[in-house]
């Protein structure tokens, strides 16, 4: 065998080493790696309580209460697969919006609703402009 | 491709080939910025700041791109040993580095007024984090050898291990939840609307061009300073 082949064939080896052992890695990241839970997420495997984690889903339709108090509000995120009510104190971003995104930051209560102390608005990936908006923007990955 | 094992050789047609490239990108790059900033409707949800677009998304394909070409590179030089290989990943590094830097700081600048936050530690953006520190780690081990041309073959090795990080990029915002949205632009077409994303085109082609100029520019300088340094040796031997 040519010296050249022989390491054409010893850097593809290392080539699959490296790409086996980087999918090893993800799949064992696969839970660890997610930035936040979906309802679904918590109706299957239950609360995970004490301690501070990040719910992510819809802002369902119409859910969206104020308090009088001005700057607590009160809605349900949704994943089509469960629904948990959200309680948050503050100054919401722009893009906060029902039937759009939302990442909370926070604690689960013991009676399943949860306690934001800090949102942020995901978006989806379709952009256009203002006159074509006709249609509900769900991201793709939360509609599962 | 060892028709251009020579240096001389691809000098020559690299020498005309770089204000080519420069020229043209840096049109293309005003071009599409001006499309970008006026063509172009603000869109429904985040008004103008969708625009940051036109920077951000051909920073983060350049970046990932310039670390295909380092592994594609390091392969060819560990394999056929092909003299212009290590040269050329060199001098990818520091582009590279550059682009993925602008995509990062783009992306903290757009996510601010969409998101609410400059930063979180998303799949997304820690995977390009690690990726810029990849470059960096990349461009440390290259210069820590005496090659100075080319790279040691330790660096090649590592070029090849870090290519691993490139499609965990790609895939974070499927494999996990993530801040970031999804994927807008696959093989199976765009979410985004055309009116929105024309402006694009030119200015992928535009910073690719450049991307490649400023490879040219260093490929070339490098190999001029071993010719040199050669010549400086030649003539303290005599």
């Amino acid at each position: 065998m040519k010296a050249k082949n022989q390491r054409l064939i010893l850097a593809l080896l290392g080539l699959v080493a490296v790409i086996g052992a980087g999918l090893l890695a993800v799949s064992g990241l696969k839970q660890e790696a997610a930035f936040f839970y979906a309802p679904g997420d918590v109706a299957a495997n239950g609360l995970p309580l004490g301690k501070a984690v990040r719910l992510g889903g819809m802002v369902a339709d119409k859910s969206i209460r104020h308090d009088a108090d001005g700057v607590t509000i009160h809605f349900v995120v949704e994943d089509g697969k469960a629904q948990i009510p959200v309680t948050f104190k503050g100054i919401a971003p722009d893009l906060f919006k029902e039937k759009s995104g939302v990442v909370a930051e926070g604690e689960f209560q013991a009676d399943g609703s949860f306690v934001a102390s800090n949102l942020l608005a995901k978006h989806d990936e379709r952009y256009m402009p203002p006159e074509l908006k006709g249609k509900m923007h769900m991201t793709d990955s939360l509609k599962s | 491709m060892h028709a251009y094992a020579n240096p001389a050789r691809f000098l020559k047609i690299a020498r005309p080939l770089t204000p080519v490239f420069l020229g043209l990108g840096l049109l293309l790059v005003l071009f599409g910025s001006y499309a970008g900033l006026v063509l172009t409707p603000p869109d429904y949800l985040q008004g103008d700041s969708v625009r940051i677009m036109y920077v951000h998304v051909p920073a983060a394909w350049l970046g990932m791109g310039g670390w295909s070409g380092i592994a594609i590179a390091s392969i060819v030089q560990l394999v056929w040993r092909h003299p212009l290989a290590g040269v050329s990943a060199r001098a990818i590094a520091a582009p590279g580095a550059l682009f993925t830097a602008i995509c990062l700081i783009t992306g903290s600048i757009w996510g601010r007024p969409t998101w609410g936050t400059w930063w979180e530690w998303d799949g997304r953006m820690t995977s390009m984090l690690i990726l810029l520190f990849l470059y960096f780690g990349y461009m440390a081990l290259a210069n820590a050898s005496d090659e100075r041309t080319s790279v040691s073959r330790a660096t090649a090795i590592f070029g090849i291990v870090g290519a691993v990080n490139i499609p965990i990029i790609n895939r974070s915002v499927v494999w996990w939840n993530s801040l970031h949205q999804g994927p807008s632009i696959t093989l199976r077409g765009s979410t985004i609307s055309s009116e929105i994303l024309w402006p694009l085109l030119p200015m992928v082609i535009g910073f690719s061009l450049l991307f490649g100029g400023i490879v040219l520019m260093r490929m070339r300088a490098n190999l001029a300073e071993a010719k040199v340094e050669a010549r400086m040796r030649r003539m303290a031997a005599s």
